[in-house]
């Protein structure tokens, strides 16, 4: 009996200790480029390691079963009149239960810790003078970060392309060029069918949901070019409907910046 | 109190047709029935599951070269529909549950044979009228899903088609739905409690009442949509003052239980393979039963989790999280509750078991990730993306198809009479098992990578893995190919089966196989220990 739990403790020991080493060792993540990429990626382990440990054990489970519980040739009759087991329903009841739990709290926290949490705050004087609703996604701040950011960029997603407009410059690129580590806010709007805002170097996702102007908030932190794909089906052309957004030092920025500038805004 | 009532047989009985013919006729035997919608069913499968192959043809290669990208969205739309509403949910609904509830509850027929059978003559004509909006003006090519503004914006015809469809086989669904909750609760043999029933009755009860409560939902939405598509209303439209995310939760409200209602009833059917071929009670009826309510319930409030990137506000987020990730639990209790049935049994292995088991590692995967996913700042990566594509295949196919396989070689013996080659089941199990496990297992990574759903086209640097997972979708198809062969083989040359070549104790095996068209000879059966195994099995029979 003894020898039996020892191989027991040993084969737990082995299913953690693998799943541990895979969880840490095996990147199945693209490259972190946002302040919000390495929070998520902290999820992620921690989630890809609870499932690893689970997933093999009940496969373990029930490959064990299948191989030591075979019915040989000679044998004959049934197993063991086993209809249940109340103490260990209870630990297989609560322990998943405490288990899920403690992901949600954690992700909760995760979340908060990405701004989804925060209310925005229907002020709209700082948003333009109009007084449409303004819906949040995720990771936004108060308005007041907004009004002192001057980066708002207005993005018009449609069939098929993203195009965007920087108010400050009276300028619209097809490109999305922002400077590295500094808050970006962005205004998004769809022209005709829904569609998705998607950086997945960013871990960022927002629908533009056509008649839902809606506000989209990321910090940039590594120089780069990445794709922005659009994530919901908006037609025959959806898997073409891409655009590249820049991530480049301030210098460079305000140089693209001052070269697209159009002066007439100031006549 | 149970009455038992004599389900009513139609006057002019001897009109019926009787061999293969019955199986083309508006007949009332509930037998009859299941083997029309398993059949049915099985022949939309063929065309989904060639739409299937076409999507992963395309996906082979990162151009939109294979067919016209318009084609391809049709072809996504149809196979999603196709699959949900002409295969998985009539199957394990229609076919399993009329063809084993009357035996279950006692029962010569289902409480309202008329009413099955209009059930299931629903579902050709639509599912043919479905597939025939291809020819007429393209089929509808907004997703499975629908989403307003695109389906009022593509072209009309298709969509209207789609609507229409989909309803007929909601209202099959509803009516079948009633009928089982009706067979169940009243039409019990005298003596026969509620919990003594065979699980699969409490998993049919659970998914009926799910069909009932959310089916008219849907039901509504569609119509609402149909107006906006064809009278110009504004329900949906944002050009006309209306709100797309209010069609988003009206339809997750159906949606998302229909999940349930594919997967509750494998639930229930695996419930009664694995006690059988491991010789062993099932592990914690009471258990069973209750976590099969705690999902039906669950089910009710988890719809928004898939709304997370819509602009939905914070609380609700926060409330959808915790919802659907807590039916984790009552659905852990179920699969830890199967191994524990499985442990200490006299397993026979064979292609039941195999399928059945296979079930329960790729469930479990898929309820993993379903877990993950669940999490908004988890989702908000990867909604809409692969890695949900793979999530949902898993849950499906390598949870409830696998299941159905299962059942077809757990049950062929009593429809027939005659037992399925083993040795070519296996082999099915094995290229089955190998090759959705190929397919689907790196489009995880496709989707955390960069690879959103429902595109033509992708990244070039996806491009050896989506050819992987095309390989895999190439062996999932071979693999029919042994099945059919063994289908059509057996039903004539097959080893005679016996009456009850399992030794089970469930009460549709304790009368002849083939049964009569009344069930039983005499008296039906009082099985008040179903899962009896191991116990004086004489006193049973």
């Amino acid at each position: 009996m003894l020898n039996k739990n020892i191989y027991l403790i040993l084969i737990i020991s082995l299913v953690f200790a693998i799943s541990f080493w895979v969880g840490f060792n095996v990147n199945l993540l693209p490259a972190e480029a946002s302040i919000n990429a390495p929070i998520y990626d902290e999820l992620f382990k921690i989630l890809f390691i609870i499932g690893l440990i689970i997933f093999i054990g009940m496969t373990i489970a029930v490959i064990y079963s299948l191989f030591k519980f075979r019915k040989r040739n000679d044998q004959i009759g049934d197993g063991i009149a086993l209809e249940g087991n109340l103490s260990l329903e209870i630990v297989w009841t609560i322990i998943p239960s405490i288990i899920v739990l403690l992901i949600g709290l954690y992700s909760y926290n995760i979340y908060d810790r990405m701004g989804g949490m925060k209310e925005l705050n229907h002020n709209h004087e700082m948003m333009s003078s109009n007084t449409e609703k303004i819906w949040a996604g995720i990771s936004q701040t108060s308005d007041n970060e907004i009004a002192i950011n001057n980066l708002s960029i207005e993005v018009s997603a449609m069939q098929f392309a993203f195009l965007f407009n920087y108010p400050k410059g009276n300028f619209i690129s097809g490109e999305l060029h922002v400077p590295v580590d500094q808050k970006v806010s962005m205004k998004m709007e769809s022209k005709d069918v829904i569609h998705a805002f998607w950086v997945p170097e960013f871990r960022i996702k927002q629908d533009i949901i056509p008649g839902q102007p809606t506000i989209l908030n990321f910090t940039p932190t590594k120089v780069g070019k990445y794709p922005i794909i659009c994530a919901e089906l908006c037609g025959p052309y959806h898997g073409g409907m891409r655009a590249s957004i820049i991530v480049e030092e301030e210098s460079d920025y305000n140089e693209w910046f001052n070269k697209n500038k159009k002066t007439e805004v100031n006549l | 109190m149970t009455i038992s009532i004599e389900p009513q047989k139609t006057n002019n009985e001897s009109l019926q047709p009787k061999g293969w013919l019955r199986y083309f006729s508006f007949s009332l035997d509930h037998k009859v029935i299941g083997i029309q919608y398993l059949v049915c069913g099985f022949l939309f499968y063929l065309i989904g599951g060639t739409l299937a192959s076409a999507i992963r043809i395309e996906l082979a290669s990162p151009m939109s070269d294979f067919m016209p990208r318009d084609v391809y969205n049709q072809v996504l739309t149809l196979h999603g529909t196709i699959m949900i509403f002409l295969w998985i949910v009539p199957v394990v609904n229609g076919a399993f549950g009329n063809y084993l509830i009357p035996f279950y509850v006692g029962a010569r027929d289902m409480a309202f044979p008329r009413l099955n059978a209009v059930a299931f003559w629903l579902i050709p004509p639509s599912g043919l009228m479905l597939v025939a909006s291809y020819f007429v003006d393209g089929a509808a090519q907004a997703g499975w899903t629908a989403y307003p503004p695109l389906s009022i914006t593509t072209p009309h015809s298709g969509q209207i088609i789609w609507i229409l469809s989909v309803l007929l086989l909601g209202g099959s669904s509803i009516f079948g739905g009633i009928n089982f909750i009706a067979t169940i609760i009243k039409l019990r043999r005298p003596g026969l409690k509620l919990m003594q029933l065979p699980m699969y009755c409490w998993a049919m009860l659970g998914t009926s009442l799910l069909v009932v409560l959310s089916t008219p939902v849907l039901a509504g939405t569609l119509i609402l949509l149909s107006f906006d598509i064809i009278a110009n209303t504004g329900f949906f439209n944002p050009v006309l003052g209306g709100n797309v995310v209010v069609y988003q939760h009206l339809f997750w409200f159906y949606s998302h239980p229909a999940v349930y209602i594919m997967v509750l009833p494998a639930f229930g059917l695996v419930s009664e393979i694995l006690p059988v071929h491991a010789r062993k009670p099932l592990f914690g009826y009471t258990t069973m039963v209750f976590s099969i309510m705690g999902i039906v319930v669950l089910g009710l409030v988890v719809w928004a989790h898939h709304m997370f990137t819509s602009g939905t506000p914070p609380w609700m987020r926060l409330f959808f999280t915790i919802a659907t990730a807590f039916i984790a639990v009552p659905t852990g209790i179920k699969f830890f509750n199967w191994v524990a049935t499985l442990w200490g049994g006299k397993i026979s292995i064979n292609s039941a078991i195999l399928f059945s088991c296979g079930f329960i590692i790729n469930f479990v995967f898929g309820g993993i990730t379903g877990v993950a996913l669940a999490q908004v700042p988890f989702d908000i990566h990867v909604h809409d993306t692969y890695f949900v594509v793979a999530h949902f295949h898993y849950i499906v196919y390598g949870g409830t198809v696998f299941i159905i396989f299962s059942s077809i070689y757990h049950w062929f013996p009593k429809v027939t009479g005659k037992m399925l080659n083993e040795k070519l089941g296996i082999l099915h199990f094995i290229v089955t098992f190998i090759g959705f496990n190929l397919c689907f297992a790196p489009q995880h990574w496709l989707g955390l990578n960069g690879m959103p759903r429902r595109v033509a086209e992708y990244d070039p640097q996806f491009q050896f893995v989506n050819q992987i997972s095309s390989l895999g979708a190439l062996l999932m198809a071979i693999s029919t190919i042994p099945f059919l062969i063994n289908v059509f083989l057996s039903v004539r040359n097959g080893k005679d089966a016996g009456d009850n070549p399992w030794n089970a104790l469930t009460p549709e095996w304790l009368t002849s196989s083939p049964p009569p068209v009344e069930n039983w000879e005499g008296e039906a059966p009082l099985v008040e220990e179903p899962y009896g195994y191991g116990k004086e099995i004489s006193e049973q029979k």
